[in-house]
């Protein structure tokens, strides 16, 4: 893969905190790579690390966007939930090989679009430092059979 | 590779809209009707300026009827616009609501991108995903279920007043639960409210006797909540009511019992200032208006000891009834609105400015009595040690509280209400010399800020901005040690009465209340609101309201305000024929279930429960948050329109695999 191609982003987006300020970033019209795609979803609690792995296979990194700690989840406290579970994974992917900072988590409100840009163009501009990832598990040379490569 | 041929017959429209040019400068619409079609389960795709004017509606509900579509996505702006107006269309051309999906190529697409061609690519790939979800959405109906129409408000303050009255005055009947033999309250001990200066007893006792009155509120005084159980609609609810050992009906206040009873205690209505008999009333304007026994402190009902109150010479209407048995009242109610009030942090906690070692340093709502025309000393300030007016006289602002030590979180009002002290007690003594001593004065709140300066004004007042560090009570004068952080001076400083602005704390009981009733407590102890700004007075079980200082401290103003908020929720709900929830919610694969448990746990709501071994979801009480998907370890729970086989083929179309 070619290092100038901008890195792909998948993103978990709360529907009430993330996504909304997504939103926001685009009713001000900030400006960020249109290499990141995202789903909706109810709750960060929700996203389960399976689908994040998962996305890791089809991009360079994974942003997921919740709700601000320690209040402000719509359900109680699922933005606590996904923490405990980011925490988890990153330390997973460490051992698989994989730079954890490639999944982020950031609390994003819905009032604030500044931060979802700025967090994008952030993010995107790690990942590109970090380079491509070719993370599949149906991918030959990966002679382990697990999802892990080594980035060194 | 999984794909849309794995459910047959879906005939999905798709609709890319311009939006003028905030969506056309950047995305090629027509090339993203060109691709999309292009999909096996796309049999119609369309462009066009508006989709959601009325021709870009009708353009919508032509297809659903003449390609007989399945469902349908609109490629537009954010689903937080016109989700539910393309909804709606679809509903119209009897599509199920659920098989409408909304494709967000505006606020994440065109307006955040200047690339077209990327900014098209990624359209493509957002549609694709909304298309791949619509397939596999269930059509479904909100679940109705029936609801009891009555409300149950719990403490009977002000806000539970307020809140029982709103409600009752709507036509719904109330049960309002107080612990205490009379409702009333905090507010019925103070002598004045703030900024007014009006009467606490003149605004509240007219409410007290609406509450008495009222046809639809049954008053349970001397009464607490055992267990709640149910949902919203349909909470069922276990009262114990204590005995009160007086017949309400028959007592007619002759006061010849108290005269009689030969038992005194220190009276809770006067904070311990006074004494009252085993056998009294709270205070005059008590509502229900009748005495009652306090049987620990009743020498007892044999004739031998005493009994004296029940004897038919004392007690002309035999009103006095040993027998009275504590009871287990049960109700069904629809809505909770909580209204536990607060208490004053305990003094002895701060045994640095020994409140209750020396008998000048009391607490303010010890000084709201001594204030009181109606309290032990008639409302002219006497010291309780030797009943001498004081003349010099010391407000300590936050006792308790903003200390780390003890309350860390600002209780609001005690600025306003030592202020309020200070300009009472100056009109009672107008040659007092008053001192207070504040970390900063928080007047918040309408027209507080002018009445901290009317109060400066006209009484005098020292202001001090410093922390007290040691109070103590010597050959009958207070002496206070601390420092004064503007000038950075040590003060020591000699008065006669000290008056401490304890910290609010939530009622103790409201722990265990909040777990009978499984809602939330925030890290003071105070109840949690759902959201402070979505959802201020609602707690995180649907159909319970939260109302007044348990849920944080707060003067008599915002209490009433957020009383009559909740009340206005609670009737939003009694007035309903039908309570609708949203069907998006867990469901549980019973083959896969291992009965673990871990969905229960993690369940904010309640709403799972194990049936047989089996994991049951109430979808009354469902959320449809999906915390409990992400942890069944089984994969046995999935969410009903978000699904991992979703969420998984979405994925897929995001990174163009599909």
């Amino acid at each position: 893969m070619e290092d100038e191609i901008e890195p792909r982003i998948i993103a978990f987006l709360c529907q009430w905190c993330g996504y909304q300020g997504a939103d926001m970033a685009g009713t001000s019209r900030l400006k960020y790579p249109p290499s990141i795609v995202s789903i909706q979803v109810p709750c960060s609690g929700r996203i389960k690390m399976a689908h994040v792995l998962e996305a890791l296979t089809k991009s360079e990194g994974v942003l997921i966007a919740g709700c601000h700690v320690p209040n402000d989840c719509h359900y109680v406290s699922g933005n606590f939930k996904c923490l405990k579970r980011v925490t988890l994974l990153k330390k997973l992917l460490e051992q698989m090989g994989v730079d954890p900072a490639r999944v982020r988590l950031e609390w994003i409100s819905a009032t604030e679009g500044k931060k979802f840009a700025r967090v994008v163009r952030g993010f995107t501009h790690e990942l590109e430092e970090l380079g491509p990832l070719n993370l599949d598990h149906t991918n030959p040379n990966d002679s382990n059979g697990l999802l892990g490569v080594n980035e060194k | 590779m999984e794909s849309s041929l794995t459910k047959k017959k879906e005939k999905i429209g798709v609709f890319v809209c311009h939006c003028g040019r905030n969506i056309a400068a950047t995305v090629d619409a027509k090339r993203v009707v060109e691709e999309i079609l292009k999909h096996t389960a796309v049999v119609h795709a369309e462009d066009y300026d508006y989709v959601c004017s009325d021709p870009g509606q009708e353009l919508i509900e032509t297809a659903i009827k003449e390609k007989r579509l399945t469902g349908v996505v609109v490629a537009a702006c954010s689903p937080s616009l016109h989700e539910t107006t393309f909804r709606e269309t679809v509903k119209r051309a009897n599509l199920n609501i659920y098989k409408c999906e909304i494709a967000n190529i505006r606020e994440q697409d065109s307006w955040v991108h200047e690339d077209k061609e990327k900014a098209t690519e990624k359209a493509i790939k957002l549609t694709k995903s909304a298309v791949e979800k619509v397939i596999r959405n269930e059509a479904l109906s909100p679940v109705k279920v029936g609801l009891y129409k009555k409300a149950l408000v719990i403490g009977g303050g002000i806000a539970g007043i307020r809140a029982a009255l709103d409600i009752a005055d709507a036509g719904f009947p109330v049960v309002l639960v107080e612990k205490k033999p009379t409702i009333g309250g905090r507010m019925a001990q103070l002598a004045e409210t703030f900024p007014t200066l009006d009467c606490a007893s003149c605004i509240l006792t007219p409410l007290m006797s609406a509450v008495a009155h009222h046809p639809n509120i049954k008053l349970l005084t001397l009464s607490e909540i055992m267990d709640v159980e149910g949902y919203v609609g349909n909470f069922h609810v276990r009262i114990k009511k204590h005995p009160r050992y007086v017949e309400p009906d028959k007592c007619n206040l002759c006061n010849e019992c108290v005269d009689i009873c030969p038992v005194a205690v220190p009276s809770e209505f006067d904070e311990g200032l006074s004494l009252r008999k085993a056998i009294y009333i709270p205070f005059p304007q008590a509502v229900p208006s009748s005495y009652l026994i306090d049987i620990d402190a009743c020498l007892g009902t044999s004739p031998l000891i005493c009994g004296k109150c029940a004897e038919p010479e004392v007690c002309g209407p035999e009103a006095v009834n040993f027998d009275d048995q504590e009871e287990i009242i049960e109700e069904d109610v629809g809505v909770i609105i909580v209204a536990t009030g607060y208490e004053l942090y305990n003094p002895t906690n701060l045994g640095e400015y020994g409140a209750d070692v020396y008998p000048d340093i009391i607490t303010s709502l010890q000084f709201e009595r001594l204030l009181s025309p109606s309290g032990p000393t008639e409302g002219i300030p006497k010291r309780p040690s030797d009943e001498k007016i004081p003349k010099k006289i010391a407000f300590i602002h936050c006792a308790g509280s903003r200390d780390e030590r003890h309350q860390p979180y600002c209780s609001h009002i005690c600025c306003t209400y030592s202020a309020k002290h200070a300009l009472i007690f100056k009109e009672l003594v107008p040659d007092a010399e008053i001192h207070s001593f504040y970390i900063d004065i928080r007047a918040v709140g309408k027209n507080y800020e002018d009445f901290i300066r009317r109060v400066q004004e006209e009484t005098g007042i020292h202001y001090t901005r410093g922390k007290v560090s040691r109070i103590y009570e010597q050959n009958g004068k207070v002496k206070i040690f601390g420092v004064d952080t503007l000038l950075d001076k040590r003060i020591e400083l000699e008065v006669d009465m000290a008056v401490l602005a304890l910290a609010m704390v939530p009622s103790p009981a409201i722990q265990d209340l909040a777990s009978k009733m499984r809602i939330q407590i925030d890290g003071n102890n105070f109840l949690q609101e759902l959201h402070p700004k979505l959802h201020p007075v609602e707690s995180a079980t649907s159909g319970i309201f939260l109302a007044g200082a348990a849920q944080s401290p707060k003067d008599i103003q915002d209490t009433v305000a957020q009383a009559s908020a909740s009340a206005s929720k609670a009737l939003g709900i009694l007035t309903q024929e039908k309570i609708s929830h949203i069907p998006t919610v867990a469901t549980v694969d019973e083959d896969h279930c291992s009965g673990c448990n871990l969905c229960i746990s993690i369940c904010p709501y309640g709403a799972i429960k194990l049936v047989d071994e089996i994991a049951h979801v109430e979808e009354v009480l469902c959320e449809g948050c999906g915390a409990c998907v992400s942890t069944c370890p089984s994969g046995a729970i999935d969410l009903r329109n978000h699904t991992d086989e979703q969420v998984g083929v979405m994925l897929k179309a995001l990174a163009g695999e599909i």
